[in-house]
């Protein structure tokens, strides 16, 4: 294989380490700040998805189902979070994971009714349709490049945000330290609101802007919340570094991982988590051992 | 003195009626038990298909031409009335033993429809082969079906792996193809659609450059065509359905290998999914047992009344659910309803014509159809027919015991 081969393949690693690291950096964020284990993280994604399919079926447009699908997904986020997690902030982990997981079902059968259980293609914006040559036989797909570019926006403004802003310097005092933010004045309860909500909005943003390449399908969710944990566990709980960082690596080492060890492409992932964690139990930006 | 049973009636012409009456039933005792219901039960005809999860929309196409079919022969089979036992297989193959087991001792049902999900089709097999219910598998396409797992009692109006995929493998060599990459969902169908395609190529001197098994069902392809771009071979033979086929469509399409490699597949690469591939499918040859565009008098009928009886298009599966219907009605037929007959309804079963709308098939000893396989491109967004690229195509059935 020519270098350029390489190449390509690299920018379809980076391409799905973007969408990883929008899903991940949600669940380290409500995981690493409220100390809440979320697996219903992926029915986020999958709502998002599958409005993505209704609303741009609806309307034609596909920024317009973005636009119009984020603050629902979120409105539903934040009243899951008031009414059912928040009774659970100061219990054991183990109920966070029951309750969390008794949501996954009820947002699936929630899917099932409205959605039914079809696949469904959603057709790329036809701005973004086609493809660019890059080499005398690759071509690459526009869309593709504008997921790696809108994801890179994304993750861009929620660095600024976090490092540059009010705001950002309060939810990181709320990592580091709750009980000292609380002191200080902070209204946790609010904060954890909004993280809350920031880490839907990020994921539901990823199960659209992925669902025209992913087509929507019952099940969706769970994949991707899967993978996600384990780009946490790599980048180290509540680090949105380690999840930048845990995010890329994944994506670069299962698209290899697919091309050039087929057979064992599906293991790949947890390979590299098991080395990672041997050499840093805490992962690779985490701060708790 | 005591009334006569029927006022009216002479007490001589009482005593005729009584002597005929009873040396009828005198005479019935000479013959074979099935003439000796008086009024018989109905048939219990139990069907198992997906009518939840991704195989929904077949399962249900399935069912509804079975029973117009049914219905078309006045809801009667051998002149007995049909009932249904319906159950969704939720194409769960961890469920098929437990719903099969359900229609067999429970329900005591004279026949089987079933099986969309080949694992499913495989359970059922196990468990009916033999002694249970005859069973008509009407779209689970595993070799073993009609191989390994044959049985006198176990029919197929679908297809194996191997009609579907082998023809191509000619067809690809006789289009001027002679470096081919094989890409196909990594599971049971898949590997066998690949190994039956390679067969044939190999066999006629065409070269398979590469393999990629892709995991199933995961619909994410950009890895492997951006491999296949560098690789540029004449062509590609694959195996994906339903969403994967849209996506790998559209994806194939997408990263600009449309117009640089010629795409062709199994027939499920276009069936019952290009409205959703849209122009992507373009040019895409394909082989199946059927097209929807096939002009035969049966065909023509068919998709009338399936239109009329549901309000949908009629499809491949919807097919192969009205020739197991077909079936049915023809061997319950010849032996007058009498289910008791099991070793002449089975004969009578394997030894009919089904006049399908894909054109009249027959079936082999293995009791898979021995069936005309097309080659079809997509032109218009329709699966217009080129050529019968394998005329009365019989499964090998490797590993049946029963021929």
């Amino acid at each position: 294989m020519e270098p350029s081969f390489y190449l390509i393949q690299l920018l379809n690693g980076i391409q799905y380490g973007f969408l990883l690291f929008l899903v991940a950096s949600g669940l380290t964020l409500v995981f690493g700040i409220m100390g809440i284990i979320n697996l219903a993280h992926g029915a986020f994604y999958m709502l998002g998805a599958y409005l993505a399919y209704w609303l741009a079926r609806e309307t034609g447009s596909l920024a317009l189902a973005v636009a119009a699908g984020i603050p629902v997904v979120v409105l539903v986020g934040i009243v899951v979070e008031r009414l059912a997690i928040t009774p659970l902030y100061r219990r054991d982990h183990l109920y966070q994971v029951l309750l969390t997981f008794g949501l996954i079902l009820v947002f699936d059968e929630l899917r099932s009714i409205l959605w039914g259980n079809d696949v469904h293609a959603v057709p790329i914006p036809p701005p973004l349709a086609g493809s660019i040559p890059l080499t005398e036989t690759q071509a690459y797909p526009v869309y593709r490049l504008f997921i790696s570019a809108a994801c890179a926006a994304v993750a861009l403004a929620l660095y600024l945000m976090i490092q540059r802003t009010r705001l950002g310097m309060i939810i990181r005092a709320g990592a580091s330290n709750r009980e000292m933010a609380q002191a200080l004045g902070i209204d946790i309860n609010r904060l954890f609101t909004l993280v809350f909500g920031l880490g839907v909005a990020l994921a539901a943003f990823a199960g659209m802007i992925a669902a025209p390449v992913s087509s929507v399908y019952p099940g969706i969710g769970d994949q991707v919340l899967i993978i996600s944990f384990v780009v946490v566990v790599i980048g180290g709980i509540g680090s949105i570094k380690g999840a930048f960082v845990g995010a890329m690596l994944i994506g670069i080492a299962d698209t290899f991982g697919k091309v050039l060890i087929p057979e064992a492409a599906s293991v790949v992932i947890y390979a590299l988590m098991a080395v990672v964690l041997i050499w840093r139990p805490q992962g690779l930006f985490g701060a708790r051992p | 003195m005591k009334k006569p049973a029927h006022p009216g009636v002479s007490r001589r012409r009482f005593l005729r009626n009584a002597a005929v009456l009873g040396g009828a039933t005198a005479a019935a005792t000479f013959v074979p038990t099935r003439y000796i219901i008086a009024r018989p039960a109905k048939v219990k005809v139990g069907i198992l298909l997906p009518y939840t999860g991704v195989y929904a929309k077949l399962g249900e196409n399935i069912r509804d031409a079975l029973m117009l079919r049914i219905r078309q022969n006045d809801g009667r089979l051998g002149g007995r009335e049909v009932e249904f036992v319906d159950i969704d297989s939720q194409a769960k193959p961890p469920l098929a033993p437990e719903l099969t087991n359900r229609l067999v001792h429970k329900e005591k049902v004279d026949f089987i429809v079933g099986a969309v999900h080949s694992l499913v089709g495989m359970a059922m097999a196990k468990i009916v082969g033999g002694d249970g219910p005859i069973t008509v598998i009407a779209n689970a396409g595993a070799d073993q079906l009609t191989g390994s797992l044959c049985a006198p009692n176990i029919f197929r109006t679908s297809f194996s792996a191997y009609q579907t995929s082998f023809p191509c493998g000619k067809a690809v060599y006789e289009d001027g193809h002679r470096e081919v990459v094989l890409m196909y969902w990594n599971y049971g169908f898949g590997k066998q659609a690949a190994a039956a395609f390679k067969e044939a190529f190999v066999a006629r001197g065409g070269k398979i450059v590469k393999e990629i098994p892709t995991p199933f069902p995961e619909v994410e392809f950009q890895a492997y065509l951006t491999e296949l771009a560098a690789i540029r071979p004449d062509a590609v033979f694959t195996f994906y359905a339903g969403g994967g086929a849209v996506k790998y469509v559209k994806d194939y399409a997408a990263a600009g290998l449309k117009d640089a490699i010629a795409l062709y597949g199994a027939g499920f690469l276009t069936e019952g999914v290009l409205k959703a591939q849209g122009a992507a499918a373009e040019g895409v040859r394909t082989t199946l047992h059927y097209a929807d565009t096939l002009d035969n008098p049966a065909n023509r009928r068919f998709k009338r009344a399936f239109r009329e009886a549901t309000g949908r298009d009629a499809d491949v599966y919807a097919v192969q659910g009205y020739d197991a219907g077909s079936l049915l009605v023809q061997g319950m037929a010849a032996v007058g309803g009498d289910t008791g007959a099991r070793a002449e309804l089975i004969r009578a079963m394997e030894s009919t014509t089904i006049d399908s709308p894909r054109g009249p098939f027959t079936f082999s000893k293995a009791h898979n159809p021995i069936q005309d396989i097309y080659l079809r491109e997509v032109q218009n967004g329709e699966n217009r027919v080129l050529r019968i690229v394998a005329p009365r195509l019989e499964d090998p059935a490797k590993g049946c015991r029963m021929t």
